[in-house]
């Protein structure tokens, strides 16, 4: 009966075995890591399953003899205790053995790793800056730049206290206002950096994160099979919205991949042309609300009074109804030692004057309006 | 004022008991005192950190942000950390160290026991000075325990403080150490050789090393950090011609043998628990000694695999993967020889061996996943995830922490006279095992799943492990307090205890009364 017992068991735990093996499980309860969507995220997860399958079959010999003597081995069965305390085979072998299967998983690891650390002959570059708190995405090759922040209606969700019932959002805190689009089927190198402090890009199902350091550039690649949405968040402790910077990455096939291209230079093109003309005041305070909402309430809060010890108020502020030199100042430098990033590089020049008309006119302020050929001039 | 009268007086030499009241606690030199001290303090400590972890999970109870800001969350994980680290985990070791160890070796008390005092009373002022930032500008540190530039230098007033109170930690694990060791290589009772003495007396001996080879290594990582800050230094800061990541090989050369300063004494109390309620020997101790310093020496070759997705050099990866991996060898001789110890005994399951066998079982659940995190391709996807947050927990809290309760049951008794009440004892270790799986176990799968670590609100596909965990989490919690009542029960009264206390315990500690007096083995003991 003992027998039985024992394989009822085992069966058990193979069960359990071969459900977190199989592919997608349940979005709720999930046990497992994905196999994802490139073969590098299928190699991982491969090199993920067998170390985790070793280490359950050493597991089983462990607790078993563990169980079996608490069971067997007691003075209530009446055991005697042997005396024996030590076996020099014993130790050699439980030393060997393990190193035996410590080699086993490093060949497998070891050509996975180099695998995965190869980026040459990729077939396009996407430069990828972690700021406090969104990513940027450079495409260098194509000239396509921007942005991409949680989008503001999780935005708004988020806020401790907004009443909104989150379960009610699709995919909420992995939305984003742009995705970063790439095509399938070609070799994609990202170099990763970062503006301030330490982030970390991480996408699990291209099935790797970098770490996005100030100052330094870091390379991975992926290579994505099938057209689809792909979302991940930042993985470094960055400040007090970490937890709000995801990532979305939509894979599309090589000819919507062109028409989204093409979409976003003459986007980049049409912006560039807005700042050559006149806004109004109007268009100015409408284009400013988006900005400051996707950039700067993280910080200064809606209600433009920021928080008291961290972020100093826009309402009333010197900076924001005092000279407009000071404020295009530090929009566009930041202020060192602070948390201000500059957003020289972030913002082109309508998008910078709108907000800074947005807050000379704001929360009580009345200071005039700048156009977006002042923001030119200023650089 | 004459040599006589001053010979006279000396001769009239008083039999002096501990000094009354307050003034004994605060100028105590006895080793015994200064245990009750460490151990009473990390109590507390325990219970301060655990309301943190206690904030923690109700905000993550469910996904949305109900009870916390998020810069305020950071703050707790981040001195939930601390607090267990450095004021429970640590000093509660170095509170069985100072009871037991002249005890285990017939030593009269610490060699040094007025360092042993400052050891002790610096960590009151540390601690008050940590937990004050929390009422300063811009709050307490909020960048994680690893306190990683250019974030932590966004801190607040409180910085200096925070930077301060962990070097006055320092000191005293510093002090603390060069004791152990002293007292270990000088005071032993004649015949005991190094390899006849207790292996909790070995495994301190080896983590006291560790401790004075990293802690001022951590000191000069968190002054770099001072300096940076307020003395226009870049070590940390590219613009500057530093780098960041230097910040973390710094930090993590300390870091990484500082958490098997957080184990090697919990594997040395195991091996003196589970022998005695088996009923036989250690099994392997030579190789069990042997096991323990290779740990120790491996520890020092390890760091960087807390550091694989910095963008490490390939065969920086692979160094750091393959000496991570080598450290399962002598951790499983470990785990094997206790099995051995088990074998063919005759075992009976009071609580502190019900403490020692949880222990085996889930450190080794915890060394499990600490095996697949060593696999750097792997780890690109458990790094900074709940995976790790797991890994760590198993390790630290159904390890290091149950290794503290096992020891304080089963050493309870020598200390304070009493038994402990055995029902109550089964009843916290129940609730306890079977709350503390409900809370972290189901963190792997969030790790596995895709759940970043230090975050205050989470993807709704996070949510219905979340609420588990913290269910467990809040029933770990109250049955900690179950603990609490024990220990101060036990303290003041109960059925009164033997010398040997257990049946099948051996070793010098156990041939004193209990409580044992102020001062023992004030004359050496013979040992065969």
């Amino acid at each position: 009966m003992k027998a039985v017992r024992i394989t009822r068991y085992l069966s058990a735990v193979g069960v359990t075995g071969i459900s977190l093996g199989s592919g997608p499980v349940l979005a709720d309860y999930a046990l497992n890591m994905r196999t994802g969507a490139t073969p590098t995220s299928a190699q991982v997860y491969d090199l993920h399953m067998t170390i985790f399958l070793i280490c359950c079959a050493i597991g089983l010999l462990v607790f078993g003899a563990m169980i079996y003597s608490i069971i067997r081995h007691r003075k209530s069965r009446g055991a005697v205790a042997a005396q024996f305390h030590e076996s020099t085979t014993a130790e050699i072998a439980w030393t060997v053995v393990p190193i035996v299967i410590l080699v086993s998983m490093a060949v497998p690891a070891t050509k996975t790793l180099l695998a995965m650390e190869d980026t040459s002959d990729s077939d396009m570059t996407i430069k990828v800056t972690g700021i406090q708190w969104k990513w940027k995405y450079d495409y260098l090759a194509e000239g396509i730049s921007f942005i991409s922040s949680l989008d503001p209606k999780d935005n708004e969700a988020r806020q401790l206290d907004s009443g909104v019932n989150v379960a009610g959002i699709d995919h909420y805190l992995r939305n984003v206002d742009q995705p970063v689009v790439v095509p399938v089927g070609k070799k994609i190198r990202f170099l990763i950096t970062a503006n301030d402090v330490i982030h970390s890009w991480w996408v699990p199902d291209l099935g790797w994160k970098k770490d996005a350091i100030p100052g330094y550039i870091n390379e991975s690649w992926a290579r994505i099979d099938k057209p689809g949405v792909y979302r991940g968040q930042c993985a470094e402790l960055c400040g007090k919205d970490h937890g709000f910077m995801p990532i979305v990455v939509v894979a599309k096939n090589e000819a919507d991949y062109a028409t989204w291209v093409a979409q976003k230079q003459a986007d980049a093109k049409a912006a560039m042309a807005s700042a050559d003309r006149e806004w109004s005041k109007e268009e100015l305070l409408k284009h400013g609300a988006e900005v400051y909402a996707a950039n700067c309430a993280a910080c200064h809060q809606a209600s433009g009074k920021g928080i008291p010890g961290a972020f100093p108020a826009l309402a009333g502020s010197p900076v924001a109804t005092g000279p407009v030199k000071g404020h295009l100042d530090t929009v566009l430098n930041g202020r060192k030692g602070t948390a201000m990033a500059a957003y020289r590089d972030l913002l082109n020049d309508a998008d910078l004057a709108a907000v800074i008309t947005y807050e000379r006119n704001s929360w009580g302020n009345d200071a005039g309006v700048v156009q977006p050929a002042a923001v030119k001039a200023a650089r | 004022m004459s040599t006589a009268t001053a010979t006279a007086t000396h001769d009239e030499h008083h039999e002096h008991g501990p000094a009354k009241g307050l003034m004994r606690w605060i100028t105590t030199t006895n080793h015994k005192d200064i245990g009750t001290l460490y151990l009473l303090t990390a109590l507390v400590m325990f219970f301060i950190g655990g309301a943190m972890a206690m904030v923690i999970r109700a905000e993550l109870f469910q996904p949305g942000l109900q009870l916390v800001e998020p810069e305020f969350f950071n703050s707790m994980t981040t001195v939930h950390a601390l607090v267990m680290i450095f004021g429970a985990v640590m000093p509660a070791f170095t509170g069985l160290a100072n009871w037991l160890i002249p005890m285990m070796i017939g030593a009269p008390d610490m060699a040094l026991p007025r360092m042993n005092n400052w050891s002790f009373w610096i960590l009151p002022f540390a601690f008050t000075l940590l937990l004050s930032t929390f009422f300063m500008q811009g709050g307490g540190p909020a960048a994680g325990w690893t306190i990683y530039p250019p974030l932590s230098l966004q801190m607040g007033d409180g910085f200096p403080f925070m930077i301060f109170s962990i070097h006055l930690m320092g000191i005293s694990s510093i002090m603390g150490s060069i004791n152990v060791i002293v007292t270990i290589l000088n005071m032993r009772a004649p015949t005991m050789t190094l390899m006849k003495m207790p292996l909790f007396c070995w495994t301190w001996l080896i983590t006291a090393y560790l401790l004075i080879a990293t802690m001022p290594v951590l000191a000069g990582a968190v002054t770099m950090l001072l300096t940076d800050k307020f003395a226009g230094t870049s070590f940390f800061n590219a613009a500057g011609g530093g780098d960041p990541v230097m910040y973390q090989h710094i930090f993590w050369f300390f870091g990484h043998p500082e958490v098997y300063i957080l184990i090697l004494p919990a594997f040395g109390v195991v091996s003196s628990i589970v022998p005695t309620f088996a009923r036989k020997p250690l099994f392997g101790y030579s190789s069990m000694v042997y096991a323990t310093a290779s740990i120790a020496f491996l520890s020092f070759i390890v760091w960087a695999h807390h550091m694989f997705t910095v963008g490490l050099p390939t065969v920086g990866e692979l160094f750091f993967m393959y000496a991570t991996m080598m450290i399962a060898v002598p951790t499983g001789v470990k785990v094997f020889n206790w099995v051995s110890t088990m074998w063919k005994g005759s075992m009976t399951f009071e609580t502190p061996m019900l403490f020692a066998i949880g222990f085996i079982f889930m450190f080794t659940i915890g060394g499990f996943s600490g095996l697949m995190l060593a696999i750097a391709p792997a780890d690109f996807q458990y790094h900074d995830t709940y995976f790790v947050v797991a890994h760590f927990h198993y390790v630290l809290v159904t390890g290091a922490v149950y290794s503290i309760m096992a020891a304080t049951y089963y050493w309870l008794p020598k200390w304070t006279g009493h038994m402990y009440n055995e029902k109550l004892g089964k009843l916290h270790f129940w609730l306890s095992t079977i709350s503390v799986n409900v809370l972290f176990f189901p963190q792997h799968f969030l790790g596995l799943a895709g759940m970043p670590r230090r975050i205050p609100d989470y993807s709704v596909q996070f949510a219905d492990w979340n609420m588990i965990s913290s269910i467990g989490g809040f029933v770990f919690g109250l049955s900690q307090l179950l603990f609490a009542y024990l220990v101060i029960k036990t303290i003041r009264g109960g059925e009164q205890a033997t010398d040997r206390v257990w049946e099948g315990a051996h070793g010098l500690e156990w041939t004193l009364p209990s409580p044992p007096p102020y001062h023992s083995f004030t004359e050496a003991p013979v040992v065969k």
